[in-house]
């Protein structure tokens, strides 16, 4: 078994015991009244609680990439706590949350927490209720005072939730300098975590007035259907959108595979336009797009004959013309996927320069786009600072002299510097990725990769 | 000339439009508040209808708002005294309104979808109001009135199923049952979610009154956002796929624009052969992608034609697209699809038979010219002993043959028209409800 920290133990422990106390009021003859009346009915706590094992179970056996945000089925306890005494409404969570499985070890530490935090969250949530009166709006179906008085204890609910997340004590806790306050995290938390919750308690609302109607408790629960398949949708979209995202990285492993060179390059030059284009203050979703554009700048090279691409020593015209082919067949790749924006006009233009001498169409100035002469900035230093077959890598400080020697004629001077703001601020750590064991590049990279030693071509910051 | 099945459905549903119109101005409109309030409901409902995201209801909001006005029995523990005349006209004129500024943007106005709404909705209406309103259903108290409520809801769910088969297949001449049966598999998604909330929305109405509208909204929202969210990166993917099964045209392997021209065909022969809407994908995906195995071939095959290769050497391209594709982490059905495509049909799933069979035509009619297409098809009928499935062979010159009868009627649009294209969501246009 794994072994838990002691203090997490405590905690769970320190969780538990109140969690406990609170479920006290139920047991017969026992010394605390339960407060909001003793009067309810066994079937409805055990409908619910069924009810909440049914859908969590439900949940957990169809592959989900991700977890709903905020639990797939509060509306369940919510509207638990909307209709119950609190030490009843708490009792619903407890059978779900602790028999459903775990993932990880230790079993039992880990199903306490999820039963004793639930349990807590959900009696807190059903006391503030009844405080601020939720149990006579209704019985009333008075729907202003109920959405009111169910907001209240929505907030409860939220509140407790995430400060027992925010408590729990860090595994491995992270280094001192870079670990956020504890309570501007637990802010993030209680924000991100409040809006789908709001949705979880105007539907235990909903299930709570029909529940109280004379359709009863078939009724209730037709307001589940809808809440399972935004659940089932959300975990299709990120199941979906892990898949897309492996298939770009696989488009672009094939070129890294083709061109055994660069491997690892088409990451770090996403990298490195990433930095620039925030250096530049883009918006986060240009900054993505620009990301993108890096990684997919050379899928073009899926083209060019590999005879070529591999070849040592200098090439002929000839070949130099075949290989500068390769960003119109990127182009022709990808002008179809329209999520990438710019970047298509990144991925055609990257090899164009400032003063009109680049290719495929020798645009001057102005006339590049803009994403463009970021993803050639980026290029050219990941080319410098890596190996190549023509080159060997060059130190970070003299791979950007060289780009701010020729800021205006090849490179725009606005992104050279920029990137040398960016590098100078946070460094240049070139990611190794996880499927590569060797360190990716940089000037740091040991003479691991065997390759022939080429004389550097003439022109600074000739790539192919 | 007989007149087609969707026109019939149109002809109905102005009908039934018409009628309700003239029964509700000659009778007024009663219980102004709640038509007023249902109609707000379902005009912004259709606001956020989204055409073109291949889901199966672009208005879910609108779908449940006019269900539950049709189910309505009480207000806030009133009767209520409107008809199912007052309904139709209602939602009639709510889904126009709403339209206004879709038809603004130039998306015209889509006669199905709202044919399908009047008719589907005049359905439930018919089948409830004038019962409820003579009193048959007073026994019907408590839980169950609302399982009667969820028992007319499927009903009009099945109807409603079976209409959007019947004009798909008037329209396009797929066939009924596989296309029927598709639309019937959708139901547990969006169509459950919308069913629920049409219940739960009349129950709601009769408990707390017109609150019951905005609040019991939000949670069908949400699902609509998130299936949009879901729709919208399945498109991407998509187009990402699309892509990917280019590089063999760029890399010059094969002709250009043969992955699609396969991928189209071999779609429509999976949908004549009955294969669901997630078959159907896997399908067009391993189609796109069935001669990504040569990216890997040192020189590239003449013509990328791989029928005419040893079938020792097709079967080692097919498992080396195969490894690439499984690279990728596409489904892995799409990866076992493109490594047995070379095998012989009988032990081959369908979706690779199609994929081989679509594939040597395609391969074949390029070669043949002008006379192209017939002698490709002439050639697989004889050729079918051991590599071409028979029966897929003749899926494939029926679709043949009703896409150039559909060509000629619809001038000159045939299986390589835009419908077909891989981007277009035109295609997609029998799932909008």
């Amino acid at each position: 078994m794994e072994a838990l920290p002691a203090r997490a133990r405590a905690y769970v422990a320190c969780v538990t015991v109140p969690a406990l106390l609170c479920l006290l009021p139920l047991v017969p003859g026992s010394p605390v009244p339960p407060p909001g009346g003793a009067r309810f009915s066994w079937w409805a706590v055990a409908l619910l609680a069924a009810l909440y094992a049914g859908c969590e179970h439900l949940a957990r056996s169809r592959p989900a990439a991700a977890p709903h945000p905020g639990g797939a089925f509060h509306p369940v306890l919510l509207a638990g706590a909307f209709l119950l005494p609190p030490p009843a409404a708490a009792l619903v969570a407890l059978p779900g949350a602790l028999l459903l499985p775990v993932e990880r070890r230790p079993y039992p530490a880990r199903r306490l927490w999820r039963a004793g935090r639930l349990v807590l969250a959900v009696w807190a949530a059903g006391r503030v209720h009844l405080a601020v009166g939720g149990r006579e709006a209704v019985a009333d179906c008075d729907v202003p005072g109920a959405l009111g008085t169910a907001g209240a204890a929505v907030l409860a609910f939220c509140l407790v939730l995430t400060l027992l997340d925010g408590g729990f004590p860090a595994p491995g806790a992270l280094p001192r300098g870079r670990r956020i306050s504890a309570p501007a995290a637990w802010w993030r938390l209680f924000l991100r975590s409040l809006a789908p919750i709001t949705v979880h308690g105007l539907a235990g609302l909903m299930m709570a007035l029909l529940w109280r109607s004379p359709y009863g408790p078939v009724a209730a629960l037709l307001v589940l259907p809808p809440m399972g398949v935004s659940w089932w949708a959300f975990a299709q979209y990120h199941r979906e959108r892990a898949a897309h995202q492996a298939t770009i990285r696989a488009l672009v492993q094939a070129v890294d595979i083709k061109d055994g060179y660069t491997r690892g390059h088409s990451e770090r030059v996403g990298r490195a336009s990433m930095m620039i284009a925030r250096e530049l203050g883009m918006d986060d979703e240009r900054v993505e797009v620009l990301r993108f554009a890096g990684i997919l700048h050379d899928v073009g090279k899926l083209g060019v004959p590999t005879r070529l691409l591999t070849k040592d020593g200098p090439l002929t015209p000839e070949e130099r013309r075949v290989i500068e082919l390769h960003p119109e067949y990127g182009h022709e790749m990808v002008r179809g996927i329209s999520f990438l924006g710019e970047a298509r006009a990144a991925v055609l233009h990257h090899h164009e320069r400032l003063d009109g001498t680049g290719y495929p169409y020798g645009l001057s100035g102005g006339q590049i786009p803009e994403s463009a002469r970021v993803v050639a900035v980026a290029d050219a230093f990941d080319a410098m600072t890596s190996n190549r077959s023509y080159s060997r890598a060059r130190p970070v400080p003299v791979a950007l002299e060289e780009l701010r020697r020729c800021a205006g004629a090849h490179f725009d001077p606005r992104m050279v510097a920029a990137l040398v703001r960016a590098i100078g601020r946070a460094g240049w750590h070139p990611a190794v990725t996880a499927d590569d064991p060797r360190p990716a590049g940089g000037d740091t990279r040991p003479d691991a990769v065997p390759g022939p030693v080429a004389p550097a071509v003439g022109r600074p910051g000739a790539r192919r | 000339m007989r007149p087609r099945l969707h026109t019939v459905v149109h002809l109905c549903a102005a009908v039934l439009a018409a009628g309700s119109l003239g029964a509700t101005l000659y009778n007024g409109v009663e219980q102004r508040g709640a038509a007023l309030a249902f109609g707000v409901l379902i005009a912004v409902g259709e606001l956020t209808r989204r055409n073109g995201t291949r889901i199966r209801e672009a208005a879910p909001l609108a779908a449940a708002g006019s269900l539950s006005y049709a189910l309505l029995g009480e207000t806030a523990g009133r009767p209520t005294q409107h008809g199912a005349a007052q309904v139709v006209t209602v939602v009639l004129a709510a889904s126009l309104l709403g339209s206004v500024p879709h038809v603004g943007r130039g998306g015209g106005p889509a006669l199905d979808p709202s044919a399908r709404r009047v008719l589907t909705v005049g359905f439930a209406a018919v089948c409830f109001q004038p019962l409820y309103n003579r009193g048959v259903f007073d026994g019907w108290g408590g839980p169950a009135h609302a399982l009667l409520l969820l028992a007319l809801l499927c009903l009009t769910a099945l109807c409603d199923a079976v209409l959007a088969a019947a004009l798909a297949h008037s329209r396009t001449g797929w066939p009924f049952l596989p296309t029927l049966r598709g639309e019937l598999r959708a139901v547990p998604g969006i169509g459950a979610a919308v069913i629920a909330t049409g219940a739960v929305m009349a129950l709601g109405v009769a408990v707390v009154g017109l609150w019951a509208l905005p609040v019991f909204s939000v949670p069908l929202l949400l699902a609509q956002l998130s299936y949009r969210r879901y729709a919208a990166v399945r498109a991407t993917y998509r187009q990402t796929i699309a892509s990917l099964a280019r590089a063999t045209e760029i890399a010059g392997y094969t002709p250009a624009g043969h992955a699609r021209r396969v991928a189209g065909l071999s779609r429509a022969v999976g949908r004549d052969l009955g294969l669901t809407e997630p078959e159907l994908t896997v399908l067009e995906y391993a189609a796109l992608m069935h001669d990504i195995g040569q990216l890997s071939l040192v020189d590239p095959v003449p013509d990328g034609a791989t029928a005419v290769l040893p079938v020792t050497e097709q079967r080692r391209i097919a498992l080396l697209g195969g490894a690439v594709v499984r690279q990728t982490g596409v489904d892995p059905r799409v990866a076992a699809i493109v490594e047995r495509q070379a095998d012989p049909h009988r032990e081959q799933p369908l979706a690779a038979r199609i994929v081989r069979v679509v594939n040597a035509y395609e391969e074949k009619s390029r070669e043949g010219g002008p006379g192209g297409p017939l002698t490709a098809l002439e050639e697989l009928r004889l050729g079918t002993a051991g590599a071409y499935a028979p029966e897929v062979v003749e899926a494939l010159a029926r679709v043949l043959s009703r896409n150039t009868e559909g060509a000629r009627e619809h001038g000159g649009r045939s299986w390589r028209g835009p419908r077909t294209g891989l981007s277009d969501p035109g295609r997609g246009w029998v799932t909008h409800g």
